[in-house]
């Protein structure tokens, strides 16, 4: 362990531009966007400058730490806020901070026009502060701090043109979509503290290898409701779709690039608990495995652009919750599609953004076609992204999500099988719906109004996306040459170095059947939208049908937990009018009608009291003569 | 003579004093009526004090005088205002204190 006094300004410096920009209110217009992209390209800097601090150290030294003070210390239980800096975390850093920064400078121009563009550039600084303190929390209770931090900044951002009620509903939606997942990490380190006293990594690590299964299991379970409520996994994904009501930077960084895998790091972080619980660990594998279909299919029937980037966001991630279902070997490759999917997804959601900024904010992807012409910058771009994401070599995907097909395979007997299958029958549709982005966007005929003047955007937004489209060619070769990723990240999620059993399918199998189903894939969409009606067709299967409906998820939750849950809070609200109320009320107006009796005896004439006051003595005299007799 | 017939004495006086507090409605008779039963009062005291043959119920007595008095200046000053504002001393009409 080393010590590093750098490490808190990556969160302070963007917390207070934050606090700064949000405090000086509109004083603050004229420079707010440069201040933020200034402090968001500081804290990149203080990541490379750690980068290259910890890869000249070696072994246990790696991970470096800073006490900032003690939060709270109740007997023999303290907890520090303390950060803690490892090879994991930095992994993470260098993408929050990398990715922000480029999208900090892409925002600028996208939210010229914008008159809050300093409210919203407030907003993205809190989100990078929180997103780091969620890395670089040392136990879990830092990270709940920094995961609640995301989950309101995320909130705001959706909800940042909240003039209209339907984005301020969307924005609502992913709140408390994420409160359920909140409420199972509140859980799971309560499970923690009161199975083994403490909440650090370090400390629940040292006692998870003697805990009782039934605990590990539960926190394990709780870990996952959390990672899927913040990362949109099955049953909690119903907000992402929703999620894109917010500018498109903010789906870029937080709802495809960051925040969202923030699940995949709760779970590579608290790999020692999954390690040590089975069931916990098919529950993980099992989620992952479902949503990363669903998410693809979902994806091929949206017409908006960035509902079928954010279905596909779903499925990628899908892809990386199942990779960290499969033990120790399983998290590096989780990782690295984490990384190389920051890449290309943030990529292609500023592509995105570019074509709406190009089309009068139009996202109806039957409205464009032939964009390539005018957009050529934006077609490059999003095209890379495009062959990183289907996973054609030698682009970034193909290094990240083939490596995830093969550990799935190697996953061994039945459960191999369905889940390589599984992941395997994902890749395909992921060429389709993304061929079928791509073709309907920037190939074919033009289908636009003659109003819309299709253009290439200013430098400012396509130098970020040049250079995530240089980083969607180039990290998945780089992170996968030498098995560099593996073994940079094995001392925090394989410490004892775990030997593979026997393959149950080479590599080169994997990687030719992937590219046979990927060129499938691609060959359907190719065939099936060689001409595109610009009205949706309605007479379609019921497949196409149901997943136009996001297969069913919203009127689900309607059905079985709002209309229910409305019920329950209108009949409580009955109970508590007509019974609780209803006795209180009662015992007033008893009291009430008891007390207009006994007023007819006040009708204010003196005689009448004087006449009951001599009564009343003489009954009280009688009483007495009566006792003592 | 019985000293018990100055009691007898006294619950009568005190009995006129009650009932003409009840029954009549002039202000002034009223006031007059509470006298008779203070006065009543002072001389069951009084006979009490020979009977115990001691001076605490002329003390009491003492007592009951001073209060009257003041109660008579109070109460008259009431009065007369109460007929000022509305030129009638009943006091059946003073009944403003209801519901």
């Amino acid at each position: 362990m080393t010590t590093s006094n750098l490490l808190v300004y990556l969160i302070a410096l963007p917390l207070i531009s934050s606090a700064l920009l949000l405090i000086l209110g509109r004083k603050a217009d004229k420079w707010g966007h440069l201040l933020a992209t200034l402090v968001s390209g500081s804290a990149f800097v203080i990541g490379v400058l750690e980068f290259f601090a910890m890869r000249s150290r070696s072994g246990d030294a790696r991970p470096a730490t800073q006490h900032i003070f003690t939060w709270m210390s109740v007997g023999s239980f303290q907890v520090d806020a303390s950060l803690l800096l490892d090879q994991l975390s930095i992994a993470f850093v260098l993408l929050i901070t990398g990715v922000g920064t480029l999208i900090h400078i892409y925002s600028i121009a996208y939210m010229s026009h914008d008159r809050d563009r300093r409210r919203f550039f407030a907003y993205l600084n809190l989100f990078i502060a929180a997103m780091l303190l969620l890395v670089l929390g040392d136990s879990y209770l830092n990270l709940y701090v920094g995961w609640e931090g995301v989950g309101l900044a995320s909130y705001l951002l959706i909800g940042f043109w909240n003039q209209k009620p339907a984005y301020a509903t969307a924005a609502k939606k992913a709140f408390v979509a994420n409160r359920v997942g909140d409420v199972g990490l509140s859980l799971a380190i309560m499970i923690a503290f009161a199975q083994f006293g403490t909440v650090s990594f370090a400390g629940v690590k040292e006692h998870a290898h003697h805990a009782s299964p039934a605990a590990l299991t539960a926190i394990g379970a709780m870990l996952l409701l959390a990672a899927a409520g913040k990362s949109a996994q099955f049953p909690l994904q119903s907000w992402l779709g929703d999620a894109m009501a917010g500018p498109t930077p903010v789906s870029a960084l937080i709802h495809a690039a960051t925040m969202v895998t923030a699940g995949v790091y709760l779970i590579t972080r608290s790999n020692f608990i999954f390690d040590a619980s089975a069931t916990a660990q098919l529950l993980v594998v099992i989620v992952g495995a479902i949503t990363l279909l669903f998410g693809a299919i979902v994806g091929t029937a949206k017409d908006d652009i960035k509902k079928a980037l954010a279905a596909s966001t779903m499925s990628q991630i899908g892809y990386m919750i199942l990779a960290t279902g499969l033990g120790p070997i399983g998290y590096a490759f989780a990782i690295m599609h984490l990384i190389t999917h920051g890449f290309f997804k943030a990529g292609m959601f500023l592509g995105a953004g570019s074509v709406m900024h190009g089309m009068d904010d139009e996202v109806n992807m039957r409205r464009f076609g032939g964009l390539a012409r005018f957009m050529p910058i934006t077609t490059v771009t999003f095209g890379l992204g495009y062959l990183a994401i289907i996973g054609v070599p030698p682009f970034a995907g193909f290094y990240s999500k083939d490596k995830i097909i093969e550990t799935a395979f190697n996953a061994g007997g039945l459960k191999g099988i369905l889940l390589g299958g599984a992941a395997l029958l994902g890749a395909a549709i992921t060429a389709f719906y993304m061929t079928r982005v791509v073709v309907l966007t920037f190939a074919g005929s033009k289908r636009w109004d003659d109003k819309a003047h299709p253009h290439e955007s200013p430098a400012l937004m396509w130098i970020p996306m040049a250079i995530l489209a240089v980083g969607s060619v180039t990290s998945g070769f780089l992170l996968a040459s030498g098995n560099a990723m593996v073994n940079w990240l094995q001392p925090i999620v394989d410490p004892h170095h775990h030997e593979h059993g026997e393959e149950f399918l080479k590599p080169i199998v994997v990687s030719t059947m992937a590219i046979v189903v990927v060129v499938l894939g691609v060959l359907a969409a190719i065939v099936k939208y060689r001409t595109v009606p610009v009205e949706a067709p309605t007479e379609v299967s019921v497949f196409t049908k149901a997943a136009r409906k996001d297969l069913y998820q919203d009127s689900f939750n309607e059905a079985v937990l709002m209309r229910p849950g409305q019920k329950l809070t209108s009949g409580l609200l009955f109970t508590d009018k007509s019974i609780v109320d209803g006795a209180v009320k009662a015992v007033g107006f008893s009291l009430q009608t008891i007390a207009g009796w006994i007023r007819n005896l006040q009708n204010g004439f003196i005689r009448t009291y004087a006449l009951v006051m001599l009564i009343g003595l003489l009954a009280l005299i009688a009483t007495v003569w009566v006792v003592t007799l | 003579m019985d000293i018990s017939n100055y009691l007898y004495l006294s619950a009568i006086l005190f009995t006129i004093g009650a009932v003409g507090v009840v029954v009549r409605r002039n202000a002034i008779v009223v006031f007059m009526c509470v006298e008779l039963m203070l006065n009543a009062t002072n001389l069951a005291f009084v006979t009490f004090s020979r009977i115990h043959g001691n001076l605490d119920g002329q003390v009491a007595s003492f007592f009951t005088m001073v209060v009257a008095a003041c109660e008579v200046v109070i109460g008259l000053a009431i009065i007369v205002t109460i007929y000022r504002s509305r030129r009638s001393a009943s006091i059946d009409d003073a009944s403003l204190l209801k519901r």
